[in-house]
């Protein structure tokens, strides 16, 4: 016999495996997710979830979908939360300081609680990545938070009503367009396929004989 | 974490660590390779499959689950739609929001197509956001577009359609390229130089990565994209049949809202479907590496109407799924780990086989080292090997997990595995489907005005994919749909809408003598209570 772990999911109680994710525990007590549930690998930030264990003051942070359920778990997931987002023309935008003034000016009321910091389901450093926001550091910014999985648990519990992974997400998109070097080697390839100067080479590796591609395929040389 | 038994064989796999360490395994010959795969790869696994007795592809063999729902019951045989309450009215319909639809949606847009989006779930739901290892491109001095062909044919066994494969390759620059303009953060050099690395069968360091989010970097730029362009995305809503109009043309969309069952009527000048693929199909009782929403409904709802598949019988199971624990049973480790240096070991600490194979090849193999072998390693799944990350350190310096792989190292570490001092296990898991729906260069299936991109399309790979080209594949005929559909939809003049292929196709099943209860599409599968949960477990290694 499997044990068994009481949680109690929005209030209500169940007794469910031990062991299982938070995710897998809703399931089991009977759930048939529609919201809330996504990749089921820690990816898409769909399942971001609030509990307390019984007799413990704090209020914790998880993606259902990677956290182990425990005993006395009060359970109450997050399947949407109204982040900001504001759209921008990544053709016109520019990685200057004004960018984050005109677009999330929300940023500067930060009063430095690290609330976000303290509930990011990644374990992520949001309340630095927002200061990095906040002075126009982008490229710090953009790769502090890089691992953001957008769940919006960080906003959720933000006193000044910061979209965080908004701004992180704009941040990187400025850093991998304009601040990072550009790739010359790609767009080079990019030029050269357009002349057709591949052309005529794969046009003859198409052409041959099915045992003759056989042939260079089983023993072409591989770059250590 | 781990158990008694299996620290005793990690002390196995720390004796051998260091004779192994700069040591190149042999690659295996064409002739071992195919032994491999006709004795261990559940695609040749016959009683698996079935074949369908109505359709297009009637006489070919499909997995016996796909075949379910490809003869399974319309949704709303019993229902009363009425076609003239049109809810949307649009040029360009794509069905999916993740990678290739998004893709699709921002190309459309930019002809000037009024384009809107409809997705079960939320736009990003999808594969493409749990890609992890890369993209590739033969973007570097020594390669070329020619040798990645060579590459992607040889690895698909030759299956793949040339002028498809022809077209993704060369155009796979010109995705990158386009990628790095829309903002993705690339793995690049000081000097903008793309880092790249292997992947398996690729004969060239093509892989393009942002860490091991590449995928989610990915799909969360697009889905910002196709925010910042204000296209209408219609979330919580799946499509249940497509419509045609009376000259048999595809002309719409049946939907239902996933919350409160209510359905609506989508026209649409092109369509493109871009579901996705079918992993919580479950085949073979695998687990899977896919999305909660991976379950073949474009498939079903292209085939309905008349679409051709190609290869549906061919399936990628991924080498390494995490085997333990079981919180994470089936959720993919990426190649990328053993793009790094990482080998794969069996339970005696040897190493069994070069871990750049295809993933075909390694999965059969790793298969063959669990079963007639018997030197896997138990776990409440069945059987598993390590793979043996300790390495990528050894050899590549420390901190090259943390920078180079973050979301396994946390993915591992929540069950206090620390990947970095200690080896993982993993098994095969169901991660892609390498056939679909059969497009021409245009990305439109037999069927007009109905245009397919993404993993639902077949033909591109041939009979197994190559590790980063389907990021590659959804970008590319992602983009060259929208832009098709796009076009297409200028010249088009839509009759009255039908959905009596419904009724037909309905009638051809009840006549080839089916007598099935199922309903599909499936759109989610049913885990949900004791058996839903013992359904999900029951899915062994």
């Amino acid at each position: 016999m499997e044990d068994k772990i009481n949680v109690f999911i929005f209030g209500k109680k169940y007794e469910v495996p031990a062991g299982a994710t938070i995710m897998s525990a809703m399931e089991y007590a009977g759930y048939k997710l529609v919201r809330g549930c996504g990749c089921r690998c820690g990816f898409c930030g769909a399942c971001a979830t609030i509990y307390r264990v019984k007799g413990d003051k704090e209020l914790k942070t998880a993606l259902a979908c990677q956290e182990q359920a425990m005993d006395n778990m009060y359970i109450a997931t997050l399947p949407f939360f109204p982040l900001v987002k504001q759209p921008f023309d990544i053709e016109t935008a520019r990685p200057d300081e004004r960018i984050i003034m005109q677009l999330y000016p929300e940023v500067y009321s930060c009063i430095g609680c690290n609330a976000c910091t303290k509930s990011c389901a990644q374990e992520l450093n949001t309340m630095q990545y927002i200061a990095y926001a906040q002075r126009g550091e982008y490229e710090k910014c953009a790769k502090e938070s890089f691992d953001c999985v957008m769940c919006g648990i960080c906003s959720s519990r933000c006193p000044a009503g910061i979209s965080h992974p908004q701004v992180g997400l704009l941040t990187r998109r400025l850093y991998g367009k304009y601040i990072a070097s550009p790739s010359e080697h790609v767009e080079r390839r990019v030029e050269e396929i357009e002349k057709g100067n591949f052309e005529s080479l794969i046009e003859e590796l198409m052409n041959r004989p099915i045992d003759e591609i056989k042939e260079l395929y089983n023993n072409r040389e591989i770059e250590k | 974490m781990y158990t008694a038994e299996m620290l005793a064989s990690i002390q196995k796999v720390e004796a051998s660590r260091p004779s192994r360490i700069n040591m190149e395994l042999r690659r295996m010959t064409a002739e071992e390779k195919e032994g491999l795969l006709k004795t261990y790869h559940p695609d040749f696994k016959q009683e698996e499959f079935a074949a369908l007795r109505v359709g297009a592809n009637k006489g070919e063999n499909v997995p016996h689950e796909l075949a379910a729902l490809l003869e399974g019951r319309s949704r709303i045989k019993d229902e009363n739609i009425d076609l003239n309450k049109i809810d949307y009215d649009v040029d360009v319909l794509v069905i999916g929001g993740g990678g290739s639809g998004s893709a699709a949606a921002i190309e459309a847009h930019e002809c000037g197509a009024n384009v809107m989006i409809v997705t079960k779930l939320r736009i990003g739901d999808a594969n493409t956001m749990m890609a992890e290892g890369g993209i590739q491109a033969a973007d570097k001095e020594n390669d070329s577009p020619a040798q990645h062909y060579l590459d992607a044919f040889g690895g698909g066994h030759f299956a793949a359609q040339p002028e498809l494969l022809k077209k993704l390759v060369n155009d796979g620059p010109g995705a990158i390229k386009w990628l790095n303009d829309l903002g993705v953060m690339f793995d690049k050099e000081l000097d903008g130089t793309m880092i790249t690395t292997h992947g398996g069968g690729t004969s060239r360091k093509r892989m393009h990565a942002c860490a091991d989010y590449s995928g989610a970097e990915i799909m969360r730029t697009l889905r910002d994209e196709v925010f910042n362009r204000n296209i209408p995305v219609v979330d919580f809503t799946a499509a249940v049949e497509l419509i045609l109009d009376t000259d048999g043309k595809a002309a719409g969309a049946v939907l239902v809202n996933m919350e409160t069952g209510e359905y609506h009527v989508a026209r649409a000048k092109t369509i493109i479907v871009a579901t996705g693929g079918a992993g919580r199909l479950h085949y073979q009782k695998f687990p899977t590496s896919n999305h909660y929403g991976a379950t073949a409904d474009g498939l079903i709802l292209a085939y309905r109407v008349g679409a051709e598949l190609i290869y549906p019988d061919t399936l990628q199971y991924h080498p390494t799924g995490a085997a333990f624990p079981t919180q994470i049973f089936g959720c993919l480790v990426t190649e990328k780990v053993r793009a790094l240096g990482a080998m794969l070991i069996n339970a005696e600490g040897e190493a069994f086989m070069h871990p750049l194979e295809t993933r075909d090849v390694t999965s059969a193999s790793i298969i063959r080292e669990c079963t007639t072998n018997s030197k896997g390693l138990q776990t409440p799944h069945g059987s598993a090997v390590w793979l043996d990350t300790p390495m990528i350190e050894i050899v590549r310096g420390k901190g090259t997990i943390e920078k180079g792989i973050p979301a396994m190292l946390r993915m591992f570490m929540k069950y206090g595995i620390d990947m970095r001092e200690q080896p993982i296990l993993v098994y095969p898991t169901l991660h892609y489907q390498n056939g679909g729906i059969k497009i021409n260069i245009d990305g439109m299936s037999n069927i007009d005005n109905l245009f397919v991109a993404g993993e639902a399309v077949g033909g591109i790979h041939g009979r197994n994919r190559l590790m980063g080209n389907s990021l590659l594949d959804i970008i590319v005929f992602g983009r060259s749909a929208g832009r098709n559909a796009a076009v297409k939809c200028k010249n088009v003049k839509i009759s009255e809408l039908s959905i009596e292929h419904v009724e037909k196709y309905e009638k051809e099943i009840t006549e080839a003598g089916i007598k099935s209860e199922v309903i599909s599409p499936l759109l989610l599968p049913s885990y949900a209570n004791k058996d839903g949960f013992k359904r999900k477990r029951s899915v062994t290694i």
